[in-house]
């Protein structure tokens, strides 16, 4: 059984290899509404899902009644935790997390029931008849207290700390002339994609389950799903289906399990469908944190030692807290040369609403306060800001906090010069104000009284992929054949499009690795080989060297049959423009004619090189692959008396390596630097007792395009000698940089301290 | 309940439609016109904006029995054929489409702001478009691309 609408076969018309913008092959249906997004699919007789949530943060059950429920005309099925026919728990690094909570729930929104019915109407209503019985407990909510209080009862076996790390380098002790210390907070973001958590579970013949879906790793959930439902992995099979984004929010599962289990119980497919509020509640968010940080410099401005204390809210559970930790204490000082430092790192269990990938993991926190101590520690030396990063910059041959050697570019000075450099938008002052342009804008708050302006700069380093030993991989499957008299590349592998662009990149490197104008890109799925998640900046790296890999196979083989049917050596033979081609251009025979009716298929793995864990003494080692840069400078008007912040403009240079498809570069670095303004000055889910407060796109607020000030950006390209066609992982940094840079401007307006982000008006006017 | 509406120029009945299901539900679950996306049916993100009545309108707060009798113009009914309309194109061609998610709305925005205006100002489209989130591209695509449209839609008409 087929869902009626599913995803398509993307079929290309627009040429373009490597190195060239060609539009994306899904875009046409994209504008005419014809794309099948996960909460599209539909089945003839499906049934709709539902998801029981705790109210509260943190209780014991102490019985689940469904009776009521089940009896409501329409309902086909209501499932608990003893529902569950394989293994109830699941996790992305620790399996920790419940698929149906038994016998305690630890976050306000946990699934506690599930249940399917004719109409989503039903199923509302039907959920409101489950009656479960909780015995209210007091919620943990303080990540500090939790990390070091053993006093407090436990939320898992092992306890409240989820993972420690430290890192020593130098002198953990050495002292400087010049100090500056804060303590920074971060607040719990979200990736707000606009797609909800959906899809279609349909069950199959042989007792399995087809599952059609939005999500970032197609094989890391089939294998979370076919344990709990007890099935062989080859019974479980997901297809993607069209992502309204994900930024991290769709690593950790959310309706998998649950519409498979309704799927096969009641024999009938299932569709899912978050509404936005059950979003907030069904995925997870990134960590919030608390930081002590104190950075010593020589009277000059180089930097002495960097000693820090991270704390990171992971919520209820893992998730991926450990990542957060690893990531977080190993980038800890930024894209600095830091001689001595001792930092430490705690992730936490908590009540808190579960943390776990969110675009710029782990990075974004400290880099929002190093980047607030770089400010503090300029002041204090009495120094431009700009110029003590330049004096500090890391480069290529530099040795980075944790021993390793940067062995490719890193022009991380060039960055903030560059930024530096560009010219300022004009002053307010000078130009005739177009009251809009103003803080509180069209709201008539202000006609410029009261309104200051300020500069701040954002740098930040963020490792590429998966790291600290972890083996990473990606595989593709490319198929070379002869369609209507034509030669046509096919490009299959499970990687996840989620909106960045990765079916456009997929068809350029074919067409530029087999000189054929015409590829095709099959659906995702778990038929062929893992591609690893659409995260950490990766697919471009990885799954794009998997493709490569695949098409050098393909026409190795290519050149094998030309050689034979040639009767000459397959030295030096060529692919350009559906020709075989010797060295010196020759043209020696049409691809076509060596193709004939025998397709070349050909599967690849592409894994980047080793990686290698952090001394748990020490947090010393190898951990990353690569490293992306990037810096902002931020330029903001700041009405004193409101407490309102405008954006004016916002630039960034970031180098990525080889900008593989240099439109969808810019446009990556528009829309994380939007993300990074967001967090600077609005986003936040409030959280109060573990309850979230705002769980709505009315009070959860994501910028629009009135925020978004003109950005100006400068695109590097030093290619990293170890990645294939020596890209740099693009997607996160401008996200993270951005923050920084807005916050340091409206400190430079203000002269306040600021210590937190988001940023809200009643820290500017002290209200 | 029965509904009946002119969708994209076409007669269309709605049988067994629930109280309370919103315009965006039957044209999405009932009609076969999944175009119009459901980001937060809230009113909040402009995902479901279709034209009712040649005026934009968000379809998740419209209760489907509002729409009685009425005309709604969706995404799917902004091509003629296989011709994209110059914003579609223009969408496409600007890479305003990412995730592709908030794309629908924003086309029937901003189908409706170059109708009106013309060729609306940066402050303008920016006004019109505000009620329209997007999480892929932070907007500056989208801004090009109304402006390419409004371009060529004047062309075309001169
Ligand atoms: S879905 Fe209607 S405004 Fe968001
Ligand atoms: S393109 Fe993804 S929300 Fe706009």
């Amino acid at each position: 059984m087929n869902p009626t609408r599913s995803p398509q076969q993307l079929e290309d018309t627009i040429t373009g290899g490597i190195g060239e913008s060609p539009l994306r092959p899904d875009g046409v249906l994209k504008v005419r509404g014809e794309f099948a997004y996960s909460s599209d699919l539909w089945h003839e007789d499906m049934l709709w899902g539902a998801t029981l949530r705790s109210p509260h943060p943190h209780a014991l059950i102490t019985g689940i009644d469904t009776a009521a429920a089940l009896a409501v005309p329409g309902v086909h099925a209501v499932l608990t935790h003893e529902d569950v026919p394989g293994e109830n728990v699941y996790g992305l690094k620790y399996q920790d997390t419940p698929v149906l909570a038994a016998d305690r729930v630890r976050y306000q929104g946990e699934p506690v029931a599930i249940l399917a019915a004719d109409h989503p109407e039903i199923a509302r209503q039907a959920l409101k008849e489950i009656v479960v019985h909780y015995q209210v407990l007091e919620p943990i909510t303080d990540p500090e207290r939790a990390a070091h209080d053993t006093t407090l009862p436990k939320l898992h076996p092992d306890g409240n700390l989820v993972r420690y790390q430290r890192i020593v380098r130098g002198d953990p002790d050495a002292e400087a002339d010049v100090v500056v210390s804060g303590v920074y907070e971060i607040g719990m973001q979200d990736q707000a994609f606009l797609g909800p958590e959906s899809g279609l579970a349909i069950p199959a013949d042989d007792g399995g389950v087809d599952l059609y879906l939005a999500t970032q790793w197609l094989h890391v959930d089939q294998k979370q799903t076919a344990k709990a439902l007890g099935l062989p992995l080859e019974k479980v099979r997901l297809t993607l289906s069209g992502v309204g984004g994900a930024f991290g929010g769709r690593e950790d599962l959310s309706m998998q399990i649950h519409s498979c289990l309704l799927a096969l119980r009641t024999g009938r497919p299932v569709k899912m469908v978050y509404n936005r509020e059950e979003s907030f509640f069904g995925h997870v968010h990134r960590h919030p944190a608390k930081m002590y940080y104190e950075h010593g410099a020589t009277a000059d401005g180089d930097l002495v030692y960097v000693r820090a204390r991270l704390y990171f809210d992971g919520g209820a559970y893992a998730s991926k807290t450990p990542v957060v930790v690893g990531n977080g204490t190993t980038l800890s000082v930024g894209p600095y040369n830091v001689p001595n430092a001792k930092i430490e790192g705690w992730g936490v269990y908590s009540n808190n609403p579960t943390c776990g990938a969110m675009r710029g993991l782990g990075a974004v926190q400290p880099t929002y306060a190093y980047e607030s101590q770089m400010d503090k520690l300029a002041a204090a030396l009495g120094m431009d800001p700009a110029e003590l990063r330049i004096r500090n910059a890391m480069s290529e041959g530099s040795t980075n906090v944790t021993g390793q050697v940067i062995d490719f570019p890193a022009p991380v000075a060039e960055l903030v010069q560059r930024v530096r450099d560009m010219p300022l938008p004009p002053d307010r002052r000078s130009s005739s104000v177009d009251i809009r342009e103003l803080p509180g804008g069209a709201s008539n708050t202000t006609h410029g009284e009261g309104v200051v302006r300020g500069v701040g700069y954002g740098v930040t380093i963020k490792n590429i992929s998966y790291a600290e030993g972890l083996d990473d991989y990606s595989t593709a499957r490319v198929r070379l054949e002869v369609l209507g008299g034509e030669p046509v590349a096919m490009v299959h592998t499970a990687a996840a499009e989620v909106g960045q662009g990765l079916v456009t990149l997929q068809q350029q490197i074919a067409r530029t690795e087999l000189g054929v104008p015409r590829v095709t890109v099959h659906p995702a799925d778990t038929s062929v080989g893992d591609a690893g998640s659409s995260s950490a900046s990766r697919q471009t790296y990885i799954t794009g060297g998997a493709v490569r890999n695949a098409c050098l196979a393909v026409a190795e083989r290519v050149f094998a049959r030309a050689a034979r049917r040639l009767g000459r050596s397959p030295e030096g033979m060529a692919l350009s423009g559906g020709k075989i081609v010797a060295s010196d251009g020759e043209v020696l025979a049409a691809l076509a004619d060596i193709l004939g009716d025998e397709a070349i298929e050909e599967t690849r793995e592409y894994h980047h090189r080793p990686t290698y864990p952090l001394d748990p003494e020490t947090g010393q080692g190898d951990a990353h692959v690569q490293y992306g840069f990037s810096a902002h400078r931020a330029v903001v008007d700041v009405d004193t008396e409101l407490g309102l912040v405008k954006v004016v403009q916002l630039d960034c240079a970031q180098d990525v390596g080889k900008a593989m498809n240099p439109d969808a570069v810019i446009a990556q670095i528009q829309g994380g630097s939007a993300q990074g303004l967001g967090l600077a000055v609005m986003e936040e889910i409030q959280v109060a007792g573990g309850k979230v407060r705002n769980p709505s796109f009315t009070d959860y607020l994501i910028p629009t395009v009135l925020d978004m000030p003109p950005m100006r950006i400068d695109v590097l390209e030093r290619a990293d000698p170890h990645a294939p066609y020596g890209v740099r992982g693009v997607g996160e940094p401008p996200t993270i940089s951005a923050t920084p840079a807005i916050a340091n401007a409206i400190r430079a307006a203000t002269g306040l301290d600021l210590p937190r982000v988001p940023i809200r008006p009643e820290h500017i006017t002290g209200t | 309940m029965r509904v009946n509406v002119t969708v994209n120029g076409e007669h269309r009945q709605a049988d067994n439609v629930w109280e309370g299901e919103s315009l965006l539900y039957v044209l999405r679950e009932r009609l076969g016109l999944p175009g119009s996306k459901n980001a937060c049916e809230q009113g909040e993100c402009g995902s479901c904006t279709v034209y009712l009545d040649g005026v934009p309108a968000c379809a998740c707060l419209v209760a489907a029995g509002q729409a009685e009798g009425r005309e709604v113009r969706t995404v799917e009914g902004l091509a003629e054929g296989d011709e994209l309309d110059p914003v579609q194109e223009s969408f496409v061609e600007c890479g305003a489409v990412q995730c592709g998610f908030c794309t629908p709305g924003l086309l029937v925005a901003a189908h409706d702001l170059i109708e009106r205006t013309g060729q609306p100002s940066d402050t303008e489209i920016r006004e019109a478009l505000a009620g329209n989130l997007c999480r892929c591209t932070g907007y500056e695509k989208i801004l090009d691309a109304v402006k390419h449209a409004a371009a060529r839609k004047a062309e075309v008409s001169r």
